[in-house]
C-alpha cells in the first residue's frame, strides 16, 4: 500500500516545508528557552567549580555570598585555617557593578560599560581558592593593587585600562567561563581594592561623615586627644569580606570539616552540595518558573498552530476524503494519513527548530546550553503535540459523508 | 425474469424515507430496477425526483428503509437487513464515475487507478500492472506518470472510468459523467462505457440530464416522485 500522507506531502511540499519552517522557528524558540534555563544552571555550577572551594564560610544565618549579602571580618580566615581538615582558606568579595573600559596601551579605545561581577581575591598563583583556575592569555594578579584579570566575555583586551569606582586597573590576564550565577562575566581584582570599592564613598560624603563624627561629643572628647583620629581612621577602612573559601585536605569529609567551624567559629558553612541547592533551587528558581511558563505557553501555541494547520489542510481535502471513503477506504487509513502528515510536519519543524536553536544560541548574550536530553524530550513533546493536534482534523475527516462525493 | 438479469444488479420495492412522523418524506417509493451484465442503462428524471437518493442506495452509501437489492446472487439489502461490510462492498463490487473526475490530486494517474486494488490488499506491483492495462485500453496509457492536474478534462474522465473498472466490479454507477463535456466528448465517454461494459461484463447505470446522450441508451429508467418507469431507448 502506498503512503497517501507521503504522496500528499511530496505533492504540496512547498506548503509543508514553509509551514514546517514556521513551526520549526517556534520549536527553536522553545528549545532555546530550555537552553537558557540549562545555561543558568550551568553558570551556577561553573561559579562553584571555578571558585575552587570545598566549603563556603559566610556570615551566620545568611545564605551568602551569592544568594544573600554576607559580611565577615577579613581576619576570620586565620581561625578557619587552624581548624582540622582545612588545607587552604582565602577571603573573597563579590560585587556586581558596571565596569568601564577607559583606554588601552598606546591607542585610543572607545569607552564602554560592561556589567560584571567584580571579585576581590588574594593575589597569588593558581590553586588559591577564588583564583581563576586557568588563563587564556596574560598572567595572574601578582601585585596588591590595580591589576585585573577579566573574563573574555567582558570584551576587555590585555593591557586595556578599566575603571572600577575611582581607580583604574590594567588588565593583565584573560580567563573564560568565569561568570556569576546571573551570567555576568567576572573581573578579578586584588582583595584590598575590592574591599575599598565595596564601601568607597564620594569625597563630599567623607567630609560630611568626618564633620558628623567630630561633632559627636562621645567621639571627640575635650582633653582626650587621639580618639577622634582613631575613630576617623577606623571609618576609612573596610575590614569586611563576603566569604571565606575553604579547601579541605584530601581524605576529609566536607561535612565533618564544616561542623566544627559552625560550632566554634559561630559561622554558617555550606558544602558544595548545599551551595548548589541554594543557587539552583533558590536563586534561579523564580527564573526557572518564568521559563517554565514560557515553555508551557510555547507548547500550547505550537499545538494550536499544528492543529490549525492540519485541520485547514484536511478541510481542503474534504472532497478527496469523501471520494476515498466512497471507494472503500477504511477510516483507519484516512486517520493514518492525517496523523502521518501531522507527525511529518512535526518532524520538519523539529529539525528546523534544532538547527535554528543551534545556529542562534551562540549569539545570545547569556550562555545557552542545548542539551541532547532536552532535544530528545523536545522531540517526544513535539510528536505528542502533533498527535494530539491531529485529533481535531481526524474527527472532521471521519465525519465526512461518502455521499458528499455523489451529487444531489 | 431472465437468468441474465440474475447476474447483474436488481432492486425490488426499494423505499427510502427521510425523517419520521409528520415531517417524513418518501424519496423513493417502491423502486424496481434491473440491469444485466454488459448493459448500459440511463436513469433520468427532474431535479428532486429521487435520482441521487436512488444512486446512493445503489452505491451502498445510504441504506434504504425497505426493499431488496441484489448484486449477482448476493443479497445486499432485504428490508431491515444489510450485509455487514458496505465499505468492502463499495470497494470490491461497485465502481463510481462522478460528474467531475475527482481524482486524488497528489497521486499520479497510475496510482489513482491502482489505489483501489491496493486498498483491497493486492500487491502494489500487481495493482499498477492492472491499472496500466486499463489505462492502455482507455487510450490514456501514455499519461500514466502524469499528475491529474496535467490532464485534459476528457483524459481525467477516462482515468476516472479506469479507476471505476480496476477492481472488475459487476456494477458501475456513473453520476452525470458527461456534464462538463461537449457533445463529441460526451458521446465518446458513453461509447467508452458501452465498450467497457461489454468487455468486462459490467452493468452500468448512467444518471444523466444530458439530452445529447439520452438517445444512446437502449433502456431508460425515468424516475419521478420517487417511482421509476422503464422504457425502451433509441440506442442500438
Amino acid at each position: 500500500m502506498i503512503s497517501l500522507a507521503g504522496r500528499d506531502i511530496l505533492h504540496s511540499w512547498g506548503k509543508f516545508v514553509f509551514t514546517g519552517v514556521g513551526l520549526g522557528l517556534l520549536i527553536g524558540v522553545t528549545l532555546t528557552m530550555a537552553g537558557v534555563y540549562r545555561g543558568m544552571v550551568d553558570d551556577a555550577k561553573a561559579l562553584l567549580d571555578n571558585s575552587g572551594a570545598d566549603l563556603w564560610v559566610v556570615q551566620q544565618d545568611t545564605l551568602g555570598p551569592y544568594a544573600e549579602s554576607s559580611s565577615l571580618y577579613d581576619d576570620t580566615y586565620r581561625g578557619i585555617l587552624g581548624m582540622k581538615g582545612v588545607a587552604r582558606a582565602a577571603n573573597i568579595t563579590y560585587l556586581n557593578m558596571q565596569v568601564r573600559r577607559t583606554g588601552g596601551e598606546g591607542q585610543q579605545h572607545e569607552q564602554k560599560d560592561v556589567r560584571a561581577m567584580v571579585v576581590g581575591i588574594v593575589p597569588g598563583g593558581p590553586g588559591e581558592p577564588g583564583q581563576p583556575g586557568y588563563l587564556v592569555a596574560g598572567r595572574q594578579i601578582t601585585r596588591g593593587h590595580y591589576e585585573a584579570v577579566a573574563d573574555i566575555a567582558t570584551g576587555f583586551k590585555l593591557g586595556e585600562r578599566i575603571r572600577i569606582r575611582r581607580n583604574e586597573y590594567r588588565v593583565v590576564g584573560l580567563t573564560r567561563r568565569m561568570v556569576s550565577s546571573g551570567g555576568d562575566p567576572m573581573v578579578f581584582v586584588p582583595l584590598k581594592d575590592a574591599q575599598e570599592a565595596q564601601f568607597l564613598k564620594d569625597n563630599d560624603a567623607i567630609v560630611r561623615q568626618r564633620a558628623r563624627t567630630a561633632e559627636n561629643p562621645a567621639l571627640n572628647r575635650p582633653g582626650v586627644p587621639g580618639v577622634l583620629d582613631a575613630v576617623l581612621a577606623s571609618q576609612s577602612v573596610n575590614p569586611f569580606v563576603n566569604a571565606v573559601l575553604v579547601r579541605i585536605k584530601p581524605g576529609f569529609d566536607p561535612e565533618a570539616v564544616a561542623e566544627p567551624i559552625r560550632r566554634w567559629q559561630r559561622l554558617t558553612v555550606f558544602t558544595r552540595a548545599q551551595m548548589e541547592e541554594i543557587l539552583i533551587a533558590k536563586l534561579i528558581a523564580t527564573s526557572a518558573r518564568q521559563i517554565g511558563m514560557f515553555l508551557v505557553i510555547l507548547a500550547i501555541v505550537s499545538a494550536a498552530i499544528v492543529a490549525f494547520i492540519i485541520y485547514t489542510l484536511t478541510l481542503g481535502k474534504i472532497r478527496e476524503i469523501a471520494v476515498l471513503k466512497l471507494i472503500g477506504t477504511k477510516n483507519r487509513t484516512i486517520a493514518g494519513m492525517i496523523l502521518q502528515q501531522a507527525v511529518g510536519l512535526g518532524l520538519i519543524g523539529f529539525v528546523v527548530g534544532k538547527v535554528a536553536a543551534t545556529f542562534w544560541a551562540p549569539f545570545f548574550p547569556k550562555y545557552v546550553l542545548l542539551e541532547a536530553g532536552d532535544a530528545a524530550r523536545g522531540f517526544a513533546a513535539v510528536m505528542v503535540i502533533c498527535v494530539l493536534a491531529s485529533v481535531l482534523a481526524i474527527r472532521a475527516a471521519l465525519k465526512v459523508d461518502p455521499a458528499e462525493a455523489i451529487g444531489g | 425474469m431472465s437468468e441474465r438479469y440474475n447476474q447483474g444488479i436488481r432492486i425490488e420495492g426499494l423505499t427510502k424515507r427521510y425523517g419520521a412522523g409528520d415531517t417524513a418524506v418518501d424519496a423513493l417509493k417502491g423502486v424496481d430496477m434491473q440491469v444485466a451484465p454488459g448493459e448500459v442503462v440511463g436513469l433520468i428524471g427532474p431535479s428532486g425526483s429521487g435520482k441521487s437518493t436512488l444512486l446512493k442506495c445503489l452505491g451502498a452509501v445510504i441504506e434504504p428503509s425497505a426493499g431488496r437489492m441484489t448484486l449477482g446472487e448476493q443479497i445486499i439489502y432485504e428490508d431491515a437487513w444489510k450485509i455487514p461490510d458496505l465499505r468492502a462492498l463499495r470497494r470490491d463490487k461497485i465502481g463510481f464515475v462522478f460528474q467531475a473526475p475527482y481524482l486524488i490530486p497528489f497521486l499520479d494517474v497510475t496510482d489513482n487507478v491502482a489505489l483501489l486494488p491496493m486498498l483491497a490488499g493486492r500487491p502494489n506491483a500487481e495493482s499498477r500492472k492492472r491499472a496500466l492495462e486499463l489505462l492502455e485500453a482507455l487510450d490514456v496509457g501514455h499519461r500514466a506518470r502524469a499528475m491529474p492536474s496535467q490532464l485534459s478534462g476528457g483524459e481525467q474522465q477516462r482515468v476516472a472510468i479506469a479507476r471505476a473498472l480496476v477492481n472488475r466490479p459487476p456494477v458501475i454507477l456513473a453520476d452525470e459523467p458527461t456534464a462538463p463535456l461537449d457533445s463529441e466528448r460526451a458521446l465518446t465517454v458513453i461509447h467508452l462505457l458501452e465498450d467497457m461494459a461489454r468487455q468486462f461484463s459490467t452493468a452500468i447505470i448512467v444518471v444523466t440530464h444530458d439530452e445529447k446522450i439520452i438517445p444512446t441508451f437502449k433502456r431508460i429508467y425515468t424516475i419521478r416522485d420517487g417511482r421509476t418507469h422503464e422504457e425502451a431507448g433509441e440506442g442500438r
